[in-house]
């Protein structure tokens, strides 16, 4: 349970998600790393303002520099954190299985916020992009990447997955629940 | 019947041996035809050649990159002379490099470039090469592949046996060609012998920044000294020079300056000089000549101007120089990798000339002396003879080595290359060169440590190996596979200019250090604008100065108005582009000068004198993006009367 508290303010360094853009001009690809308290980039210094560079073309927003999540995000870590070694202090068997269930309900919400900015970020455009596109149906194009997955977006091949830190929340999930099973065991 | 049909199929048998036996002969003629030679020099799409090759303009002036073994061309360096592509020596940035004390000079003829060493061996930093004409030793960086620094040569004339550097690149080495009145003075050519000096340059290099500066001159009597080449290994602390004119004739020198049967080959001992320096036995000697320093940091170069020089006389200094009788006006003068073997290439004489190294010490030791020459003591030829390469061939000029105890020597009388061995002096191999050949080079071929993989014929004459293209023939070089017992042409490609020298390196002790763009923070170029909010135009008088930033795909401003007719207009441009291979470039309509091309975060200026009132377009040279041909812009121009106000916009903002 210590282990599983401690291991999530790993978060403060290592990024939540990774997108990374593929293209024939780009064979070092740009990327785009989302960590809890901001966007950095991902492959190559200064990929951010180059993906907005390419972005402006179709009309996508510049990537946010600050966010309400970027200021939220740390401090629920933090929370999630303080709760996890209370937890453990107190050796409730009751509130380790709490704080594992907690937890998957904010990183559920986390992924739903994140959609719902992704769809943001890929439909809000301005209405004077220099390059407008229709889908299939004639309406315009949106540009958004897929949570997770591979998605192919005009010259660009998008590639959205957890990265590092997602990983480690997972993981710190995985002891804090081994920790609620071993302490029923202990129990009996 | 059966006899017969024995005999047709004897005689079939017969002829398709010879059929065979002539296909074979066919073969060894046409090498490239014989082997794999186009599987071996070809280079895959998208693929790396294996090494770099910097040969030398001559009359071009500059420095081109190719790849080996493609022979394909990536880029040329602008060096001596100005370039309108690049824009070197049009922009305000660029102009102090081609000063000198002469004043701003376009052109000159480059010859021999040298890569930087460390322990003997090539380090991959940077890039000498020599001016002939005025001159001069340039350093290119091989982060950027840019001229980054010109130093003029004082007392010097013809900057011929020059640019090689010692080991440690503690020292790139320039040596004068001609002799001349040191100082310069009014005096009459017939005076010349006697009186006529040769000042050979040892210029010290600062390891961190590569700044070069002239340490001291050697004073050498009035001879030609054609090419040099530096002590390695045992050697180290010593550098090597072929003279001719050893008659000291001022006039007809193909008669007057081929009589002696002998020339020499200066021995320089520069630790000699070092402490003949630290004693102080030297002489400060007025000299004017340009130092010309360009900056990374503001994109920007100074020229600055020297007052003196430290010279010390061979003549007078005990221990310092000592010469090597050479048969027959030697021109290359080549240290094989182990500093033992210093080849002469008497280019009148039908023989090749090695002296040992060792030799040379022992009978500078046993005083084994045949007369001085000004005070300098020569050698006894048989003393540091070391060997003969007994008629190899016709002219011989240059000598480069591999990594298994081999020379190679260039023929120009009968067009060839020669594989020698070393120490037994036979020769082993020869291949013809399609024509007379001049330089080779192989890669660490002038180092402790040789790639010897390839060689780089550069020839002279080309005549009917290409397309013909007018009386101006191309200029060209030719491969050949070393790896074997018998070398191999491999492939013929044209370069640009004459290639006189070129430099070799494998692409891995460069690659890793190439630079993808300027960091836009790092700036600090004084007219230098880092965000649109920035840009500005500015009246100082009849002088306006525009800052101005290019992004794909605009320029900011893009409307100027309030320029008068008579006004000076500078453009101060920073490309505010931070990725790999997006620069943008900017021209206008009647600029008397070049394009600016601006990398990733520098910031260039180009001048413009709008001669009469009207709107002028300017747009970016570079296709840039997708929206390239939309990056254009204008500058209302009005009389000079006029009271239009100074104004500047983007997008109406």
């Amino acid at each position: 349970m210590y282990i599983g508290s401690a291991l999530i303010l790993s978060l403060f360094i290592l990024p939540l998600w990774n997108i990374t853009l593929e293209a024939p001009q780009y064979p070092e690809p740009l990327g785009l790393d989302i960590h809890i308290n901001g966007l950095q980039d991902g492959n190559n210094p200064n990929d951010v303002k180059n993906i907005d560079l390419l972005n402006h073309y179709i009309g996508m927003k510049n990537l946010p520099k600050d966010m309400l999540e970027f200021d939220i995000f740390p401090i629920v870590i933090i929370v999630m954190s303080l709760l996890g070694f209370i937890a453990a202090l107190t050796g409730k068997r009751k509130l380790f299985l709490t704080w594992v269930i907690l937890m998957i309900i904010l990183g559920t919400a986390g992924i739903y916020d994140f959609y719902i900015w992704l769809y943001d970020y890929g439909h809000n455009l301005d209405p004077n992009a220099i390059l407008k596109f229709l889908d299939e149906n004639g309406n315009p194009m949106a540009y958004q990447p897929p949570v997770i997955g591979t998605k192919k977006l005009l010259n660009f091949t998008v590639h959205s997955y957890p990265a590092s830190g997602a990983f480690v929340l997972a993981l710190s999930m995985i002891f804090a629940f081994w920790a609620y099973i071993k302490a029923g065991k202990e129990k009996e | 019947m059966k006899q017969i049909s024995k005999l047709i199929i004897l005689t079939l048998m017969v002829s398709v041996g010879l059929f065979l036996s002539s296909c074979g002969q066919g073969g060894s003629n046409g090498g490239a035809l014989k082997s794999s030679a186009a599987e071996k020099v070809f280079v895959a799409p998208g693929k790396w050649d294996s090494h770099y090759a910097f040969i030398s303009g001559g009359f071009s002036g500059q420095l081109s990159v190719y790849g080996l073994p493609s022979g394909r061309l990536f880029k040329v360096i602008p060096v001596f002379s100005v370039d309108a592509e690049k824009a070197w020596g049009f922009n305000e940035e660029t102009k102090p490099m081609l000063m000198t004390s002469h004043g701003f000079i376009p052109w000159d003829d480059s010859h021999h470039p040298d890569i930087s060493q460390t322990n003997g061996e090539l380090d991959g930093r940077w890039v000498f090469i020599n001016a002939n004409n005025t001159p001069r030793i340039a350093r290119i960086s091989l982060e950027t592949f840019e001229t980054e620094e010109i130093i003029e040569i004082p007392n010097s004339a013809g900057n011929h046996s020059s640019s090689f550097v010692t080991e440690n690149t503690e020292y790139v080495v320039a040596g004068t060609r001609f002799s001349i009145p040191i100082p310069q003075r009014d005096m009459p050519i017939s005076e010349y012998k006697g009186n006529f000096k040769a000042a050979l340059s040892f210029i010290k290099v600062d390891q961190k920044t590569g700044h070069m500066e002239i340490d001291f001159q050697v004073l050498m009597p009035g001879f030609d000294y054609d090419l040099s080449h530096p002590g390695r290994g045992k050697s180290h602390g010593w550098f090597f020079f072929s003279t001719y004119n050893t008659e000291e004739a001022n006039t007809l020198l193909e008669v007057n300056a081929s009589q002696n049967d002998k020339d020499f080959i200066a021995a320089i001992n520069w630790k000699k000089a070092q402490e003949y320096i630290k004693a102080g036995k030297f002489k400060t000697m007025p000299a004017k000549y340009t130092h010309n320093l360009y900056s990374d940091d503001t994109h920007s170069a100074v020229s600055e101007t020297k007052k003196s020089v430290r010279v010390l006389d061979a003549s007078k200094l005990p221990g310092l120089v000592y010469l090597m009788p050479t048969p027959k006006s030697p021109h290359g003068c080549d240290v094989d990798p182990t500093g033992e073997y210093i080849v002469g290439s008497g280019k009148l004489s039908a023989s090749l000339t090695v002296h040992s190294f060792t030799k040379m010490l022992k009978a500078i030791e046993e005083k084994n002396f045949d007369g001085d020459a000004y005070g300098i003591p020569i050698l006894k030829f048989e003393a540091t003879l070391a060997g003969t390469v007994q008629q190899p061939g016709l002219g011989p000029l240059h000598t480069e080595f591999d990594n298994k105890g081999y020379a190679y020597t260039t023929f120009f009388i009968s067009s060839e290359v020669v594989k020698w061995k070393l120490g037994t002096w036979e020769v082993v191999d020869r291949k013809p060169t399609y024509y007379s050949v001049g330089h080779l080079m192989i890669p660490g071929g002038n180092s402790r440590k040789p790639f010897g993989k390839y060689l780089v014929a550069m020839n002279k004459i080309t005549k009917d190996r290409y397309l013909p293209t007018g009386p101006e023939v191309c200029q060209s070089a030719q491969l050949y596979d070393i790896s074997g017992d018998k070398m191999e042409l491999l492939l013929d490609f044209p370069t640009v200019g004459e290639p006189h020298y070129a430099a070799g390196i494998p692409a891995e002790l460069v690659t890793k250090r190439s630079k993808k763009f300027f960091k836009l923070e790092d700036n600090e170029h004084p007219h230098a604008v880092k965000s649109e909010a920035e840009t500005k135009v500015v009246r100082k008088g009849r002088e306006v100065h525009i800052y101005m930033t290019t992004i794909r795909s605009h320029f900011a401003p893009d409307n100027i108005e309030g320029i008068k007719v008579g006004d000076k207009v500078y453009f101060h441009v920073t490309n505010l582009e931070q990725d790999y291979d997006v620069p943008h470039g900017i021209a206008i309509i009647g600029a008397n000068t070049s394009e600016l091309l601006i990398m990733p975060g520098q910031t260039e200026t180009f001048v413009w004198e709008p001669k009469q009132p009207g709107v002028w377009p300017f747009y970016c040279t570079d296709f840039c993006s997708a929206l390239h041909q939309e990056m254009q812009g204008y500058v209302r121009v009005s009389p000079r009367n006029s009271n239009v106000k100074l104004s500047w916009s983007l997008d109406g903002e």
